[in-house]
């Protein structure tokens, strides 16, 4: 059974750099001309189209931010005429205006191809029947996904998303071998399947590729357990493609990044400074094969961090962790880059719901302090005060283990930290910074 | 023999311990003890109540972290030395107290005194075989 799609995937840095290199000069002659917005900004910093030479020089190159697309909405960051673009998909637009993308037939084909790739990494083949769950329409899981499994040979289910339980009779029924949905509906469908008293072993199910939002491992094990499936990743965005910009291999040790259609960087988002792999950052993409939107330098907000190591997998496409979370969330303590996403999932080890929480940061002399209160929930009863000591002392040991700065943690009475709109308010900076 | 202790967690705030009691005084429970453990920022309240269950579900209600332990109720003589040698037994056979506190019933000149301890089962044996009374919920509650 072949392991992975394209040679592509695993071929040596030096040909990737090459191939890389040829496609980014030929993607930044493409936006200079037929983008002026790309025109604009490049004349601005005196960058010429012929400085870029190699993948060396793509640090030169300027960022692309959303604020950008919706400045230009709908159209006017597309390089090529009307009568070339065969697709639109557009964002939900919860942060704000949405953001419109297109794509021409050759574009739809990579996309194709590459999340056939991602499907391929999950085990699988033409043999398949792939059960799509997304959603169809301007929102990219759906059509990203099936495309993907039109391309590999698979019979695909298109079934969409809502009425679960006829979704799990579907599965039994029709057989379907991989889902493909959010991992926050897998989850749905297994608890489903449990209330519909279905031995999940009986199902013919054995994988499932799950993304469009951001989850835990620990919800990966939840899923798998209940489903009785491998569970894998993929990530994308539709500014850069949709689903499968990056795609689990049955390491499950992070994602690797189609590296013949996308450079990733990782970045610090506050200078703009290229930083090395290991560390964690903004990743940024550069399409280098888009025709109709080729973004250059786009700023995900999502953090993360790549690594080259080795894959037991074969492929030699750089991987990327999980977002750890958004740059728009990120709080910086003490010099260190702390994520609310990162305080919940070490809460999430110690009582196996996410309790709500309240990050306070204060600043006491020059030294700034971080408090976590934490609500006490139905799994958190103690009759003596050294017992919820310790469990406090718990909580601030794995705290500091993930954060790499000290907490202070107070567990509080459940419904005591202040919500709004039913949420809990995560943050609360009280350092004055003037 | 065994007693149900309601275990509530009390954050340091004013006003909390009120709302505890006002919950249970609307139920028409009545406290028949009570102790207080606290740090600097937070307690918990240990009660002995008529109604346990109706007590926990009441303060559940009103938000409060409740849960009930079980603990041993020992009935001493109100006199000096009566505690003294209640202990002596636990302290011979090497069983620890968690913690404990006492009331006092003028009718009986009869000392309660509330005992948590590691292994209640084994504690009552004890106590029983050197002839301390051991209480049941009916003579407490």
């Amino acid at each position: 059974m072949p392991q992975y799609r394209d040679p592509i995937e695993c071929a040596p840095l030096g040909e990737l750099r090459a191939l890389q290199s040829y496609r980014l000069i030929k993607t930044v002659r493409h936006v200079y001309e037929n983008v002026p917005f790309y025109r604009d900004r490049f004349d601005k910093l005196g960058l010429k189209p012929e400085d870029i030479r190699s993948v060396d020089d793509l640090s030169k190159l300027p960022f692309t931010y959303k604020q950008d697309l919706r400045d230009n909405y709908p159209y006017g960051l597309f390089a090529v005429p009307q009568d070339q673009v065969v697709r639109i998909h557009a964002s939900s637009g919860t942060t704000g205006k949405q953001t419109v993308v297109g794509y021409t037939q050759n574009d739809l084909d990579v996309w194709a191809e590459i999340t056939a790739r991602a499907l391929v990494a999950a085990g699988g083949s033409k043999n398949d029947f792939v059960h799509i769950s997304y959603g169809y329409g301007l929102f990219t899981g759906g059509l990203g996904l099936h495309q993907g499994a039109t391309a590999l040979g698979a019979s695909v289910i298109p079934v969409s998303t809502g009425n679960t339980k006829r979704q799990i009779q579907i599965m039994q029924d029709f057989g379907s071998d991989i889902l493909c949905c959010t991992p926050s509906y897998a989850l749905y469908m297994g608890e489903t399947v449990r209330e519909m008293g279905i031995d999940p072993k009986t199902l013919k199910l054995r994988a499932g590729v799950f993304g469009a939002e951001p989850w835990t491992e620990h919800m990966r094990q939840e899923i798998e357990r209940m489903l009785a499936i491998k569970a894998y990743d993929i990530y994308g965005l539709s500014e850069i493609m949709g689903p499968g910009v990056s795609y689990e291999c049955p390491e499950q040790s992070g994602m690797h990044i189609n590296e013949d259609h996308f450079i990733a960087e990782i970045i610090d988002p506050d200078t703009g400074e290229v930083l090395p792999e290991g560390v964690m950052g903004e990743l940024v993409f550069t399409c280098i094969t888009k025709e109709a939107l080729p973004l250059i330098r786009y700023r995900t907000r999502d953090i993360a961090m790549l690594t080259r190591k080795p894959c037991s997998c074969g492929r030699t496409f750089i991987k990327m962790t999980k977002p750890a979370g958004r740059t728009d969330d990120m709080l910086i303590i003490r010099g260190v880059n702390v994520f609310p996403s990162q305080v919940e999932s070490v809460l999430l080890q110690f009582s196996g719901t996410t309790p709500n929480y309240q990050l306070i940061v204060d600043r006491v002399g020059a030294l700034d302090t971080l408090e976590v209160q934490v609500e006490m929930d139905e799994h958190m009863t103690f009759d003596a005060v050294r017992l919820i000591e310790k469990r406090e002392k718990e909580i601030r040991g794995a705290l500091e283990s993930t954060l790499g700065i000290a907490a202070v943690v107070h567990l509080v009475s459940p419904k005591t930290i202040a919500r709004s709109e039913g949420k809990a308010k995560r943050v609360i900076d009280k350092r004055c910074l003037e | 023999m065994i007693i149900k202790q309601l275990s509530v967690f009390v954050e340091n705030q004013p006003g909390r311990l009120a709302e505890i009691t006002d919950a249970l005084y609307k139920k028409d429970i009545d406290i028949r003890a009570l102790s207080i453990a606290d740090t600097t920022n937070f307690g918990i309240l240990r009660l002995i109540v008529n109604h346990p269950s109706r007590a926990e579900s009441a303060l559940k209600e009103q938000g409060f972290t409740v849960s009930q332990t079980d603990v041993i109720g020992v009935g001493v003589e109100d006199r000096p030395g009566g505690l003294a040698a209640a202990l002596e037994v636990l302290r011979d056979a090497n069983i620890a107290v968690e913690y404990m506190y006492a009331f006092v019933s003028k009718a009986e000149k009869t000392a309660f005194v509330i005992l948590r301890v590691e292994d209640n089962d084994a504690a009552i044996r004890t106590l029983q075989e050197k002839g301390v009374k051991i209480l049941s919920a009916n003579e407490i509650y």
